[in-house]
């Protein structure tokens, strides 16, 4: 429309130049002014859809969430329109997580939380959601401008800010603790973290606040060589969290010492982040609305489209002192579990004749107790599954070392020691 | 410690080693940290004077010593060159290293995330990862940016995205 109206001003004036009549041209003037008239309404007012208060399931073509709410009438989710109840937080807005925040939007998704302290620019445009208008905003604002017009049902809270410095973090865990969204809501503020970050000094600042939190999060991830990716599933206590086994990646298959890395940090390509995306928004919503099963890790190896799957429990020697503490909280509950699981079996038993029923959160229950007794199905982190490989070396057990090497002095001066080297570095 | 130059490797091994695993959030323990950390860069830094190879400074921005800031330089062709030099100490430290930033090279180098945060070799994270607790700010600075410098400041100042201050001064006076 816009390069129309341009055309049709281009076309008047040119006509304005060769009329030879000059009695013509008050009323081509009147006409050259309308149409820019125009032009700034088109600008200026670009259609907004209002907020709706009730998701509908009549199927008309006014209803932003028809398609969803037909996944309740065919029996897949039990009840779609809980979505509006949850909330969401994405950290990292991305090539994954920007993608991720606007397919929850679509989903009518409650309540999303957006973390990051990057700028959006040119060298992002390889990439799904930004735009090249954008350019220069943070990537929180820019993510809110589109979320907001995409659909206005969805609260947005935005944070620009660094979650791995301790401010940041400090806001962060306190972002995810407030209640007032839902507040007969358990537990934090939020149903789900979603890591969308790029590297791994923020993933273990998110393995962190969940931990302490006991926040179940899903980690996300693309290699630096954009051909593969994964997504895992972390539920503090229960599984295996992300400092007690080094990262595991998933193999290209591309020899690490053949690949040509100098020259450059990381490529990107639109393609594996946006699968990578629809993975963890896939198991996002089995997760929040109850159908289906979560994968505990899921692969993607794009060269040979290859997907392994494995699951991870929790390490009784991790680094992360809050991790052992909500693996002893996991161990206490169990008898609890337990007759959870019995009450559920004896409730749902007679029910099943009355047709197709959902079990509801399965995975949350059945899938970890059956490890807990076949210990071949959980993988220690030295057998690896095909496909997959550790990222990083474990640490040497720092405990072992004589305590020679480790420096004992501590009644040493903080203030004189920061003397010390301020002296050295003025000479 | 395969990929790394002899030179870096026996430098590494003579700075003290840390044994306190503690990041900003945990108290007491941190001040030990920080104390051990001090007395690392105070050896390492002694020890870079003492062999003609003084190539850093830096010094706590904040009292928790959760910010430093300083000057780090490489001499290329008989010319110095100088950069600031900042990071931070991260929530997770000493699991992960601290992510050292020159914002003066921010958008001059490939070699870089956004922000002027070097970009380490493969190398790098795994043997941190390996010595966790033991290796704090000097062994990151001997292991991540020095190399990084060696490396990269040939290749800015031959392809003329930096300029010695003084061809700038020059230059401008002409
Ligand atoms: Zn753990």
């Amino acid at each position: 429309m816009e390069v129309e109206l341009k055309q049709l001003m281009a076309d008047l004036q040119s006509l304005n130049q060769s009329l030879p009549d000059p009695s013509l041209h008050a009323s081509l003037l009147k006409i050259q002014s309308r149409v820019e008239h125009l032009a700034s309404l088109a600008k200026s007012e670009p259609v907004r859809r209002s907020k709706v208060k009730d998701m509908s399931a009549e199927v008309v073509d006014s209803n932003p969430y028809s398609r969803l709410m037909a996944l309740q009438r065919m029996g897949i989710v039990e009840n779609y329109e809980r979505i509006r109840e949850f909330s969401v937080a994405i950290v990292g807005i991305g090539g994954v997580g920007s993608v991720a925040a606007e397919m929850l939007t679509r989903c009518g998704i409650g309540r999303l939380l957006l973390y990051d302290y990057d700028k959006v620019e040119l060298a992002n445009m390889n990439r799904l959601f930004f735009r090249p208008d954008q350019v220069g905003m943070t990537k929180t604002d820019a993510a809110v401008q589109t979320l907001s017009d995409i659909n206005p049902d969805v609260l947005l809270e935005s944070y620009t800010l660094n979650i791995t410095t301790v401010e940041g973090f400090e806001t962060f865990m306190s972002s995810l603790k407030n209640k007032s969204f839902c507040t007969s809501k358990q537990g934090s503020g939020v149903d789900l973290v979603l890591s969308c970050v790029d590297n791994y000094e923020a993933r273990m600042a998110v393995n962190q606040a969940c931990n302490e939190l006991s926040q179940t999060w899903l980690e996300s991830g693309v290699s630096e060589d954009a051909v593969s990716g994964h997504i895992q599933l972390l539920i503090p206590g229960e599984t295996a969290c992300f400092a007690c086994a080094p990262p595991l990646v998933v193999a290209s298959g591309v020899d690490e010492r053949t690949l040509k890395r100098e020259g450059v940090c990381a490529a990107s390509l639109p393609t594996t982040m946006g699968v990578v995306a629809g993975l963890l928004v896939q198991n996002t919503l089995k997760f929040l609305l109850g159908f289906g099963q979560v994968s505990p890790y899921l692969g993607y190896n794009s060269l040979k489209d290859f997907f392994p799957t494995m699951q991870m429990k929790p390490n009784p020697q991790c680094s992360n002192f809050a991790c052992l503490e909500r693996q002893k909280e996991y161990i206490l509950a169990k008898p609890a579990r337990d007759a959870a699981v019995k009450a559920k079996l004896e409730a749902e038993a007679p029910s099943t004749e009355e047709g197709p029923l959902h079990i509801d959160n399965e995975w949350n229950i059945s899938v970890v107790d059956d490890c807990e007794l076949d210990v071949s199905s959980a993988k220690s982190s030295d057998i690896l599954p095909e496909g997959l490989t550790h990222e990083l070396p474990v640490a040497d057990d720092f405990r072992n070392i004589p305590t020679s090497e480790a420096p004992t002095t501590d009644n040493e001066d903080l203030e004189e020691l920061r003397r010390q080297l301020e002296a050295i570095n003025s000479k | 410690m395969e990929g790394w130059d002899p030179n870096t490797k026996s430098t590494l091994t003579k700075i003290p080693l840390l044994g306190t695993k503690a990041g900003p959030r945990d108290g007491a323990a941190w001040t030990q940290r920080l104390k051990e950390e001090y007395k690392a860069l105070i050896a390492y830094t002694q020890m870079n004077k003492s062999n003609d190879n003084d190539w850093f400074r830096i010094s706590a921005a904040n009292p928790e010593g959760t910010r430093w800031t300083g000057k780090c330089w490489y001499v290329h062709n008989l010319l110095k060159y100088e950069f600031d030099l900042q990071f931070d100490i991260p929530v997770t430290y000493p699991s992960t290293a601290p992510e050292l930033e020159l914002p003066q090279l921010d958008g001059k180098t490939q070699k870089m995330y956004r922000g002027g945060k070097i970009c380490l070799t493969v190398h790098f994270k795994p043997l941190w990862a390996k010595n966790c607790p033991r290796f704090g700010i000097a062994h990151a600075l001997c292991l991540g940016l020095a190399p990084w410098l060696a490396a990269e400041v040939p290749i800015l100042v031959d392809s003329g995205m930096i300029k010695h201050k003084d061809d700038a001064t020059t230059s401008t006076e002409s």
